[in-house]
């Protein structure tokens, strides 16, 4: 019988008032039980709404049917055909503009819990399941993966599974691109990214740490190292910075620098060899989830007061909804349609005041979102001794700049062709966001397994 | 892992490792940096490339015993492991062209002067090298100096060893003197590299300074190493680390190097209380 309720099964969650004191996971994942439960909300669609907006194309009423049955590793097995990284996709895709918001019980109450089921699944597996997925007969041609982040893991997972031998090449001394220094230990635990990197090096992918492509070697030496295609997953790795004064004091940081100093080098551990600067009164600047990371970050670190001052209102935030709630619950102060003009700091250049005006919205820009306007005389000053600005990123310029024939649109992101993710080079691809700028891990995934599919096809023309 | 094949002391709190690693020395140019890990719990540090080697596939670094992380860097031996060393990166210094130059080196800072006077003179430069300490305990690279250099003045602060005054003293008399140079190249502490710089705008000479700022990937990432180059922001690590001297916000840079001041105190006092403990 299907369980027709309204609402989604409720994902048990760290009470607010603990978690903020630790930097363990919030939700806490579904029971054999509750998955079951949430389960038979599906209804099974002929047409399967959901697949069509699912990035990798996962086939979710399959693997949801092996729930129902208790079959878990086959809902494993079915998820893992077309993805590679479940237990990380069950946790930070944004399952509400993606898969779940085509289906058909969401039109009346909430649509089934996709995000939730898949990241049942694949702990279960995870936890239960200790056999090795065996490496793959790599028979076939060299290919290297320029770095380690989700469109990278996701490119080299798919051609280890054709047989090609894959090297993947990381600049930091850990693999996992934005999944270990971006995204906290509390939104998506390490150890779940050692188990899916060990899944591939298991599956024969070979990582490389410490090698910067484009500096330690280029892309034109790949080739001469006997690789046959290159795919560039890099990232957008370049922090934004606002250009307005006093954006240099001491205890102003990128979202990429406080949340690498946190996450990659564990720089909330009390007896870690990085420092952060330790914060009561903590301004975030921007809407998007890294915001919602470093603001959340921000209060785990003992901050008293974590503000996210963002231009527009919160309708046009672009973190997922769920991180804002979890934000709010956790105490963080929202200052929207707000806009900060200033940084000021004491004697000593450390900063302890910023200051900002209110906004209004105007008409919708090219974005389509409504565009802030400053209001006369609204400027109002806020004391703080810490500022992150999370305004976005670019891609790093380091391989275009040494790669001859590489082209890249203004921003500077790779240009490719959409269907393939070939590059203007020949045997290069690309992907995830280095080539569309900053977006998400299973945007990511998608253009790299895209790629994979192109690199198979480009190689096996050339015997 | 990266083998240390040969350590040396150079003084009390001076040390040179020559280190196994192929894909750096491959690539290195002078005045690029890298950065290491001591073990796997590390803190990321910078550190300049001093020398390298590539038929043996080497790189060796010169770094004084400063914090937390270059203590514990100088407990490894011949033949111990260094367990991360990423590199090479920045821009090469831009040494090409140059018919005379005064280098300065300022304390440690020396190490990476003398790679570059090395390779000036190489070129077939007149090099004009002034080196300056606090005073003669903690000089180092005298002999390697002497060698590849037109002309070589010692100073130091207290006068125990070559002549007393500060590297901008020296500088400022062979200016006086008639001495016309190309370029100045200066590295070591802001103080000193800031001075050189406000003497060489007085005198309109191009003036260059290497940035050695706190910073984690070293790639671009971070932005924990800017700086103001000319009223723009740069990153140190991919813009730099050579700027042009008479366009750095020295003063902004000095109050940025000391943001975690306290901390690497403390940390300091730590490591030193873990190796009493050793001992």
């Amino acid at each position: 019988m299907p369980n027709m309720s309204l609402e989604k099964t409720k994902m048990p969650h760290q009470d607010p008032s603990t978690r903020i004191t630790n930097f363990s996971e919030v939700a806490l994942g579904y029971t054999e039980e509750q998955a079951i439960n949430e389960a038979n909300r599906c209804l099974n669609c002929k047409n399967k709404p959901c697949v069509s907006m699912c990035p990798v194309s996962i086939d979710i009423p399959n693997f949801i049917s092996k729930i129902k049955e208790k079959k878990f590793e086959e809902a494993y097995d079915i998820i893992s055909k077309s993805s590679s990284l479940p237990a990380v996709c069950g946790r930070v895709c944004p399952q509400e503009v993606q898969c779940e918001s085509k289906c058909v019980r969401g039109i009346k109450g909430e649509p089934v819990a996709i995000g939730n089921l898949e990241r049942f699944v694949a702990d279960w597996h995870n936890k239960n399941v200790k056999k090795q997925s065996k490496p793959k007969n790599s028979s076939k041609q060299k290919v290297a993966i320029v770095g380690s982040g989700p469109a990278g893991l996701a490119c080299a997972g798919d051609l280890a599974k054709k047989g090609y031998k894959v090297t993947i090449f990381e600049a930091l001394h850990i693999p996992g691109g934005v999944l270990v220094y971006g995204i906290p230990e509390f939104r998506l635990p390490k150890n779940i990214v050692e188990k899916e990197l060990q899944n591939l090096e298991n599956m024969g992918v070979e990582i490389k740490t410490n090698i910067v492509i484009g500096s330690s070697i280029t892309i034109d030496e790949l080739f001469s190292q006997n690789y046959k295609a290159i795919f560039i997953g890099s990232g957008a790795g370049l922090p934004r910075f606002m250009n307005i004064p006093g954006e240099n004091l001491n205890g102003v940081y990128s979202a990429n620098e406080f949340l690498t100093r946190i996450n990659l080098m564990k720089a909330y551990m009390p007896d870690s060899s990085t420092p952060i600067k330790k914060c009561k009164k903590v301004a975030i600047v921007g809407g998007g989830n890294v915001a919602m990371d470093a603001a959340r970050s921000a209060k785990r670190l003992g901050a008293e007061k974590v503000y996210v001052i963002y231009r527009r209102s919160e309708k046009e935030m672009p973190a997922r909804m769920e991180e804002i709630e979890h934000a709010k619950e956790e105490g963080i102060i929202f200052k929207t349609l707000c806009n900060p003009k200033e940084i000021q700091g004491d004697s000593n250049y450390f900063a302890n005041k910023i200051i900002c005006s209110e906004m209004m919205l105007g008409e919708p820009d090219q974005s389509g979102r409504r565009r802030p306007i400053q209001k006369e005389n609204s400027d109002f000053e806020i004391d703080i001794d810490c500022v992150v600005i999370s305004i976005g990123t670019s891609p790093n310029p380091l391989i275009k700049n040494n790669t001859p024939g590489l082209k890249t649109n203004d921003w500077g992101g790779l240009i490719v062709n959409e269907q393939t993710g070939l590059t203007s080079k020949e045997g290069v691809f690309a992907g995830g966001d280095v080539v569309t700028g900053s977006a998400t891990v299973i945007l990511a995934m998608g253009a790299g397994k895209k790629a994979s599919n192109a690199i198979d096809k480009y190689l096996s023309s050339l015997k | 892992m990266f083998k240390i094949i040969e350590k040396k002391v150079l003084n009390n709190t001076v040390s040179l490792m020559e280190i196994e690693a192929p894909i750096i020395a491959n690539k290195a140019k002078p005045g690029q940096f890298l950065i290491l890990r001591v073990d796997k719990d590390g803190e990321r540090i910078p550190l300049t490339i001093a020398d390298y080697n590539k038929e043996n596939g080497t790189v060796t670094i010169i770094f004084q015993i400063v914090g937390s992380t270059t203590k514990q860097l100088n407990c490894l031996n011949e033949n111990d492991y260094i367990n991360d060393l990423v590199g090479p990166l920045g821009k090469a210094s831009q040494l090409d062209n140059l018919n005379k130059v005064a280098v300065i080196g300022g304390g440690v800072g020396c190490a990476i002067a003398y790679p570059i006077a090395k390779y000036l003179n190489s070129q077939n430069t007149v090099v004009h090298s002034i080196i300056g300490f606090r005073n003669k305990e903690l000089v180092i690279l005298k002999n390697e100096f002497e060698k590849i250099s037109d002309k070589l003045i010692l100073m130091s602060d207290d006068g125990s060893i070559g002549n007393k005054g500060l590297v901008t003293t020296a500088l400022e008399r062979l200016i006086k003197s008639g001495e016309k140079y190309d370029k100045v190249i200066a590295i070591g502490p802001l103080v000193m590299m800031k001075s050189v710089s406000e003497l060489t705008k007085k005198h309109n000479i191009k003036t260059t300074i290497s940035m050695n700022p706190i910073m984690i990937d070293g790639t671009g990432m971070c932005g924990g190493c800017r700086l103001t180059v000319g009223g723009k922001t740069k990153f140190a690590c991919v813009d730099g680390p050579d700027f042009d001297g008479h366009l750095v916000n020295f003063d902004e840079a000095i109050y940025r190097s000391k943001m975690y001041k306290d901390f690497e105190k403390k940390s300091y006092e730590k490591t030193c209380n873990i190796f009493k403990g050793a001992n």
